[in-house]
């Protein structure tokens, strides 16, 4: 789950970080309200979605007059942010974010992972902060430097200052610094983040550093054990089909080809769709069923597939280990009869009950073609979807 | 011989009364595995399955010699049951829950390292050596003992490679599900470096899917270490930078974890790889000559 920027900066106030002060705003009026309350003649204008490149897009602003805030929030609210790292459709914006202005002498980049190969914490800085890390990591390397988080001793004072100094930070920086790395290596700990950036992490005109943004992700499956940030989820940054599948525990990523594919297990479901392309289709969504395919999960299952409109036919690729493919295949026939499917859907069954599964689904008169292989699915729905155009 | 477990290996199981630890004990019972009680806090001195029933896993060692324990408790309560099977003294542990916080593996790790326990998972099918024993939630009647070793992050992807080599004969040595998470008890190599000492095993096919690094370090691996002919599957191919394709570890992120990337590690580390999933019997026919 992602954070909005305003709810990163509450939370590294919380943990005593260096925030501008701010107020996320839902309306014109309270933009320029917010503006009042913080006073001053310069402002920064943020709006507020789940994605980065933002300022590029123009969804972040410097603004000197209250006429400019309410432009600003007139164009924005209730609109979407389209970005280098969203979709065509980009992000709505529902909250904008009015902060005080800082004045900045250098851009720096903390950040911090949970790195897969080392099994540890680790936090990267860099002195080329202000832009796309990535390109950074990617061209120069070197200008990334990092600590390793020992999960036992947790983060040390030493390594925050091991960074600071290969920052080039000052004596007053270096101290500040370490109050940084503490806080945030803290706060991911404590709130069981996957992911925390601070991009750019500035050095001030008065030669204080400042976190001037921020942006956390927190490990979904620890969302149980804090409450306090599933409060924080903000549903609009959701695609509106995955959330709805998520609510049956169907795990649906949309995409943009026209063969809507259900399958049982993750890794089968990925494989799946790298077959159907493989023979010249393209999928539109991974879906995975699960382990315990109900009919009514199936029927569900369906119903988010279709209600895609580019789809096109629709491929199903079931395993049965443990549930048997019989049972599956009457969830496929009632899901078909109660939903009305019109686009040609192919099926194959495999494992567990598998032939009664296929006599059950040949039996039922509906317009199901079965497969007798992975490659034979793959072909006939790719050549259904052509049919269907 | 086998890999990590044979008909020999004496194995409990925790949350052994649940409705998950119950069903699945009783299709490992009937498949043959060695199951010797369970672990239920409150329940000890129970019977069930015709089991006895401990309220902790040292009990459950000192009265059944048991190695290996199989874990089917809730996400929230995992690193307990694994860190009470690891300072108990079990060897082998293999946890099939999903959704684990990753925060609580990456302690888990650290001490299972410590303490010289092999863990599988989470979030894996299991374990099983065809013929002998399994571990996990695995359909036991797929699988053919025989002479392939199949190592893999998913689950069902993991069944198919498994009916493949049963169809066309050649059977398994033994199957490990190392799970979908991004931090998984045991990795590709830590399962390779098994195959590789085996006897049994003749070929290694490895199954990987988009996210990490995990693939391109085996890659490596296999490069200077594994001497067996080797047949690799990558998922995702399809999938899009940013999104998590269902296993919380599917998702390429700051464009690193591509399938592309994998598929030209292993080529180049003389992997046969394979593009489409049907033709994993095929590519291990290709290498082998079977």
């Amino acid at each position: 789950m992602n954070l909005h920027e305003y709810q990163a900066k509450q939370l590294f106030a919380e943990y005593g970080l260096p925030v501008s002060t701010g107020y996320a705003v839902d309306t014109p009026e309270d933009a320029t309200a917010a503006a009042d309350k913080l006073g001053g003649d310069k402002w920064v204008v943020k709006a507020q979605v789940h994605a980065g490149g933002r300022g590029k897009a123009g969804g972040v602003k410097l603004v000197s007059s209250k006429e400019e805030i309410r432009a600003f929030a007139e164009k924005w609210l209730g609109k979407n942010l389209v970005t280098y790292q969203t979709d065509a459709n980009g992000q709505p914006v529902s909250k904008i974010l009015v902060e005080t202005c800082t004045d900045i002498a250098q851009e720096l980049y903390l950040g911090a992972v949970i790195d897969r190969s080392s099994r540890r914490i680790v936090f990267m800085a860099s002195t080329e902060g202000g832009v796309e890390i990535e390109k950074v990591a990617e061209e120069t390397p070197e200008k990334i430097i990092k600590a390793t988080i020992d999960p036992l001793c947790g983060a040390q004072p030493f390594q925050a200052r091991e960074l600071a100094f290969q920052l080039g930070l000052n004596d007053l920086q270096v101290k500040q610094f370490t109050n940084l790395f503490l806080g945030l290596a803290k706060l991911f700990a404590d709130l069981d983040l996957a992911l925390l950036e601070i991009n750019p992490l500035v050095i001030t005109s008065e030669g204080n550093l400042h976190c001037l943004d921020g942006k956390i992700t927190i490990d979904g499956n620890a969302m149980y054990r804090q409450p306090k940030l599933r409060a924080m989820h903000d549903p609009s940054q959701d695609d509106e089909r995955e959330a709805r599948a998520a609510k049956w525990e169907l795990n649906y990523v949309a995409l943009d080809g026209n063969i809507g594919c259900m399958v049982n297990g993750a890794g089968l479901a990925m494989g799946t769709m790298d077959i159907v392309q493989l023979h010249g289709g393209k999928p539109a969504n991974f879906l995975d069923v699960g382990g315990g395919a109900t009919k009514e999960r199936v029927t569900e299952a369906f119903k988010i597939i279709l209600s895609d409109s580019n789809v096109q036919a629709v491929l199903i690729n079931i395993f049965g280990g443990i549930v048997r493919c019989d049972m599956i295949a009457e969830g496929i026939i009632g899901a078909v009869a109660e939903v009305g499917v019109t686009v040609p859907v192919v099926v194959r069954l495999e494992g567990n009950n598998a032939e009664l599964g296929r006599k059950v689904l040949g039996d039922s008169g509906l317009n199901i073609i079965a497969a007798s292989s992975l490659t034979d699915a793959a072909e006939k729905v790719v050549a259904a979807a052509r049919g269907v155009k | 011989m086998s890999i990590l477990l044979s008909k020999n290996t004496r194995v409990i199981c925790q949350g052994f009364t649940g409705s998950q630890g119950t069903f699945h004990s009783e299709q490992a019972i009937q498949y043959g595995t060695r199951m010797v009680g369970g672990v239920t806090p409150g329940k000890g001195g129970q019977i069930h399955l015709g089991l006895p029933v401990f309220n902790t896993v040292k009990d459950a060692i000192r009265d059944t010699g048991a190695e290996a324990s199989v874990i089917y408790v809730p996400a929230p309560f995992c690193k307990d049951s694994i860190l009470e099977a690891a300072f108990a003294g079990i060897k082998l542990i293999v946890c099939i829950t999903e959704g684990i916080p990753t925060l609580d593996m990456l302690d888990v790790k650290v001490k299972c390292d410590e303490l010289g326990v092999r863990l599988i998972g989470p979030n894996c099918p299991g374990v099983i050596t065809p013929g002998e024993s399994k571990i996990g939630i695995m359909p036991g009647n797929i699988h053919k003992q025989g002479r392939v070793g199949i190592v893999s992050r998913s689950g069902t992807l993991t069944y198919e490679a498994v009916k493949q080599t049963t169809d066309f004969g050649f059977g398994q040595s033994s199957c490990v599900g190392i799970g979908g998470d991004p931090i998984p008890g045991s990795n590709f190599i830590d399962i390779l470096a098994l195959f590789e000492k085996d006897e049994q095993t003749e070929a290694i096919v490895m199954i990987g899917e988009i996210g990490g690094t995990a693939e391109e370090e085996a890659a490596a691996y296999i490069k200077a270490n594994v001497r067996k002919p080797v047949v690799s599957y990558i998922a995702g191919v399809t999938a899009p930078a940013g999104k998590r394709m269902g296993h919380a570890g599917a998702i390429i992120s700051g464009g690193k974890g591509t399938a592309a990337e994998k598929f030209a590690a292993l080529q180049d580390a003389g992997v046969k790889t394979v593009r489409s999933l049907a033709d994993i019997g095929n590519g291990i026919k290709e290498i082998t000559g079977w």
